[in-house]
């Protein structure tokens, strides 16, 4: 299963209502399954109307918004620091990018230069918080995929960055962490020995983890091939991130257009290769993101060595005001990929508009056309290999 | 390329269809003619020089005051690494655009955002129906105006704040040290003279009402 | 068991041939020893659950259910006595009589495999001439009830989950089938307890390492057996990560422990099988099987045991393989596992038939040959593989280690 399974096709209906979507699929006599919104794999409460045929999938539409809170809405109404906590709950496992996205798209509005250390601070939270959100996603596909074993490995590891971030900030999911102009909390003492040894150890399970399940044989006929996506598709999508680069296009928004201390740091950017089936196939971009965690364990030891003294915020009014119709965009690499906030500035202490972009939500449009000729298991790891998060998608 | 040169480039194109650069705090953007949206999008895509590849962020704003909705594009090229942003003012009464979902795929599920948050109509968009609100949703929600419908399917939108009823600890012992001063000034006219005990006996009763804690 | 009960009806002074009871006692028994077997088959699985549970929690680095009894030891019961007094829900669109009955063919199918099954030398039920061919019978019977358990369900899960199990289990009978006819060319029967006596005590006896292609026939056996037993990575039926349960999602309660029961159970009748066909069985090493027969007293009961203590090993030691393989691998898709079967095990298992067949002849004119080839396959397919693998592991643990402490500094 080496060639890319299926070609695909531009996805064209003029369909008016999920209710039209329903009555066409009963007219033709497939199968219509509904996966979801309460289904093991689906990653949150999201919803697939799959028609198949047998075990062929013909499509699979995804439903979303049932996670919709509008934090949009939410950031309108509420002070620009106010906002700040409920962008953990843009993506509530990669809460930390969410809190800098939002941060620094004030901070540019504000014209605030942030102290060194608070960015060596919030790029230490960061990477850790990056490879949390990486080993969750190779877990629940290893798991999707059937293998249920690495999965509490992953959480085990990340049960050790969750310790490591609750003494950070006292949060283990919603951190809360990052504030405009800085950081809430200075590193705690013996914080940098933690965080080595930290990495001492992962790096020596990440080996292990390989050896587990990422040159698994079944794994690797599993996803091999599975859903390739190709260069051009990936980008005309606006897939971002791991998605992205395991297409081949070795874009990473903390290389490319630098941010914070990212340009004073060493890493490489991984990029798929093609290596077990096509270039972007579902192994790919589960191999991406194992190597993205072994760069993330090389930021952080440069973080420690080289963090300097000083403060961790800057000086910031206290009652942040702009003239109404300024704006703001800041794009970050998240764990999902390139999140961007986009702030229209109010007149008074409110943003006039929030819209928060997400890696998630374009991954997830492109699934409908992906899924087409794929079978019922290969959904499940479509899904997971595109690492989605609902309330990411939804917002 | 920098936004002057990616403006001069379409100004040349296109004259009037694309505006001045705008430069608002950071990030400078033209305004597009609604109808020469495609047109200059499809250039942008495929000029060697722009190469805009991908549509990064859709996202629209409601202004009242001006009676407009502005439709904000961002866009980004991989091939020359370059961003720019392109903005289109709609009539808020009714706001009409023509999709770029034929340039860009990713303008699929983004402009389906739009059209459910803040109704705007992407003229030939393939699949434009709700995406985050339920279909038979009435209203779009960013819109500045937007007021909720008090009920969907018979469950109420609004709630009772859980807090009513409730009263902080510190009003209520305002409040029970009120009540027992009161009883205690009633209490005091028959033995008038003992008007240092009465305070006396006020401030023992005190605690008391601390047993009537609401649970 | 017939001649045991003979004997006794003897001991009371009757002839079995002419006594009129001996029906009614005949009866008697076979009531005595269904119940038997029926407690022996639910009790394994139970304890099977258990030990399920707590391997799964140490290759998974936690710590599994340890509260109720030692180690945990009695959380079975407790999960039983909870699923037996359950709701038995039965969902308002389903078939109600096939949904009810389908959790009892199961039980059906697998109960009477242990009819068959032997235990240790003189321990089996019925040691019938046609052992294999019951065993592989009665266990068709499985896949009737979880195909009635599908389709009575009226889920679409379900459904796909019985479709892809009545597609799998028939598949992979005949893989099955074949591999276990070649212990049966070897031994010259179908009764189990023959292909045991035909096979000796030491592993270079047994018929795994008797040529190459039983060598290979064991591998098809077993492989075709978790397909049977729909045990990871042929779990497809139940694959909770794609069809949230499968065919047992509806139901509930004691329904529902049915299945799981039979799942479990299967293990010790898989892993059974595996050893009776190819791994010596009960025999003991250095006693010949005739030796047991002549033995009496204490004596002969003190060599039961043992050769029951063997049987059981041998048989756990398989349970426990198939627990590890759960644990450890991913789920293969319904392509692969259909590909598997039918471009790989089948021809594979004819060509060793008839490779096997061949292979008597030459080793009945020149019994040398079986001898060497005994010790060669011990050597190359038994001794070196559990070398490098003892190897690897302690790679293994010497790079990343065994356990993680991070409670001292952290």
């Amino acid at each position: 299963m080496t060639e890319p399974r299926r070609a695909p096709e531009s996805p064209t209906m003029e369909m008016t209502s999920n209710k039209e979507v329903l009555r066409r699929i009963e007219y033709t006599g497939d199968m219509l399954l509904n996966m979801g919104p309460q289904h093991p794999s689906t990653h949150g409460v999201i919803n697939f109307l799959v028609q198949t045929d047998g075990e062929v999938m013909k499509r699979a539409i995804p439903e979303v918004g049932y996670l919709h809170r509008s934090i949009e809405k939410i950031g309108e109404k509420c002070t620009y620091n106010g906002f700040m906590p409920y962008t953990d709950r843009v993506d509530y496992i990669a809460a930390m990018f969410a809190n800098q996205g939002w941060a620094m798209a004030v901070e540019r509005l504000l014209g605030v230069e942030v102290p060194k250390r608070a960015e060596y601070c919030r790029v230490i939270a960061c990477e850790l918080n990056r490879i949390a959100s990486h080993l969750i996603s190779a877990g629940t596909m290893a798991m999707d995929v059937g293998a249920v074993t690495p999965f509490p490995y992953a959480l085990r590891e990340r049960e050790f960055i969750n310790d490591l971030l609750e003494e950070l900030c006292g949060a283990r999911l919603t951190y809360n962490y990052l504030r405009i102009g800085g950081v809430a909390f200075d590193l705690p003492e013996g914080y940098a020995d933690k965080v080595i040894t930290f990495v001492d150890h992962f790096e020596k399970i990440l080996v292990e983890f390989n050896r587990l399940i990422t040159n698994n044989e079944i794994f690797v006929q599993r996803l091999a091939g599975l859903a390739a996506i190709p260069r051009e598709m990936a980008i005309d999508y606006c897939l971002v991130g791991p998605n992205l680069r395991a297409s081949g296009v070795p874009f990473d928004v903390r290389k490319d257009l630098p941010y914070s201390i990212y340009p004073e740091l060493q890493f490489e950017v991984p990029v798929g290769r093609g290596e077990m089936g096509a270039v972007g196939d579902a192994w790919d971009r589960f191999s991406v993101r194992i190597a993205e965690m072994k760069q993330s364990c090389r930021i952080l030891r440069q973080c420690i060595a080289q963090i300097p003294k000083g403060e961790t915020m800057a000086k910031v009014p206290r009652k942040i005001k702009f003239t109404e119709g300024l704006e703001a965009y800041s794009r970050i690499e998240s764990a999902r990929g390139d999140m961007q906030y986009y702030v229209v500035a109010g007149g008074g202490e409110n943003a006039y508009r929030v819209k928060v972009r997400t890696g998630s939500f374009t991954a997830m449009g492109i699934i409908d056309v992906l899924s087409r000729g794929l079978m019922i298991a290969d959904l499940v790891a479509l899904i997971a290999s595109l690492d989605v998060v609902a309330p990411e998608i939804d917002r | 390329m920098t936004p002057e040169e990616i403006q001069a480039c379409l100004a040349a194109k296109f004259g009037d269809a694309v505006g001045p650069l705008q430069p608002a705090n950071k990030d400078p953007w033209v305004e597009v003619k609604p109808a020469a949206l495609p047109e200059v999008c499809a250039f942008l895509k495929a000029d060697e020089r722009l190469r805009f590849d991908c549509l990064m962020n859709l996202s629209a704003v409601d202004w009242p005051k001006q009676n407009q909705i502005h439709v904000v594009y961002h866009l980004f090229s991989y091939a020359r690494r370059h961003g720019f942003i392109l903005k289109a003012k709609l009539d808020r009464a009714a706001p009409t655009i023509p999709t770029v979902e034929p340039v860009w795929k990713s303008a699929d599920w983004l402009e389906r955002e739009q059209f459910d948050l803040l109704g705007v109509q992407f003229e030939g968009h393939p699949d434009l129906r709700r995406i985050m609100m339920p279909d038979d949703w009435v209203g779009n929600p960013l819109r500045k105006d937007y007021a909720e419908q008090p009920q969907y399917h018979q469950i109420s939108t609004t709630r009772e704040s859980p807090l009513d009823g409730f009263i902080r600890l510190d009003e209520m012992k305002k409040r029970a040290a009120a009540k027992a001063a009161e009883e205690a000034a009633k209490a005091a006219p028959a033995p008038a003279p003992a008007a240092s005990s009465a305070a006396t006996a006020t401030g023992a009763e005190a605690p008391a009402p601390k047993k009537e804690l609401p649970q | 068991m017939q001649g045991w009960i003979d004997s006794l009806i003897r001991g009371w002074g009757q002839d079995p041939a002419t006594w009129p009871w001996t029906q009614i006692v005949y009866v008697a028994f076979m009531g005595l020893f269904a119940f038997i077997v029926i407690n022996f088959a639910a009790i394994t699985a139970g304890i099977f659950s258990w030990a399920e549970r707590r391997v799964a929690a140490r290759m998974q680095s936690r710590v599994g259910p340890n509260r109720v009894g030692p180690g945990g030891f009695l959380q079975w019961v407790a999960d039983a006595v909870k699923l037996l007094t359950k709701e038995d829900l039965v969902p308002a669109e389903a078939d109600n009589f096939l949904f009810r009955i389908a959790p009892y063919f199961m039980m059906v199918g697998f109960a009477c495999v242990f009819v068959a099954l032997p235990f240790s030398h003189r321990l089996v039920i019925a040691d019938m001439n046609i052992g294999i061919f019951f065993i592989l019978a009665v266990t068709a019977l499985i896949v009737v009830g979880i195909i009635m358990s599908g389709w009575s369900s009226n889920s679409k899960w379900s459904l796909f989950g019985a479709i892809r199990s009545a597609a799998q289990i028939i598949s992979y009978e005949i893989p099955a089938g074949m591999a276990l006819m070649i212990p049966v060319l070897l031994a010259g029967t179908l009764s189990t307890q023959g292909i045991i006596r035909a096979q000796g005590g030491w592993p270079w006896q047994w018929f795994v390492f008797d040529n190459p292609a039983t060598f290979a026939a064991f591998f098809i056996y077993f492989i075709s057996a978790l397909a049977e037993g729909n045990r990871t990575p042929f779990d497809l039926p139940e694959a909770e990560s794609e069809l949230v349960s499968g065919y047992n999602t509806e139901y509930s309660g004691m329904r529902f422990s049915y299945f799981f029961l039979v799942e479990w159970g299967n293990m010790w009748v898989m892993s059974a099988l595996a050893s009776t066909m190819f791994l010596g069985g009960w025999q003991i090493p250095g006693v010949s099987a005739a030796q047991l027969d002549a033995m009496t007293g204490g004596r002969a009961v003190a060599f039961e045991l043992l050769s029951l203590a063997i049987f059981a090993g041998k048989t756990l030691f398989w349970v426990f393989v198939v627990m590890w393989l759960r644990w450890t691998l991913p789920r293969i898709r319904v392509d692969q596992m259909m590909n598997m079967c039918w471009k790989y095990l089948v021809p594979v298992s004819f060509a060793a038939v008839i490779f096997v067949a061949g292979w008597m002849l030459v080793v009945r004119a020149a019994p040398a040959v079986g001898t060497v080839t005994h010790w060669i396959m011990f050597l190359a397919a038994g001794v070196l593989p559990a070398a490098f693998f003892i190897n690897r592991v302690a790679r293994n643990i010497h790079d990343t280690g065994d356990k993680f402490d991070f409670t001292s500094n952290w």
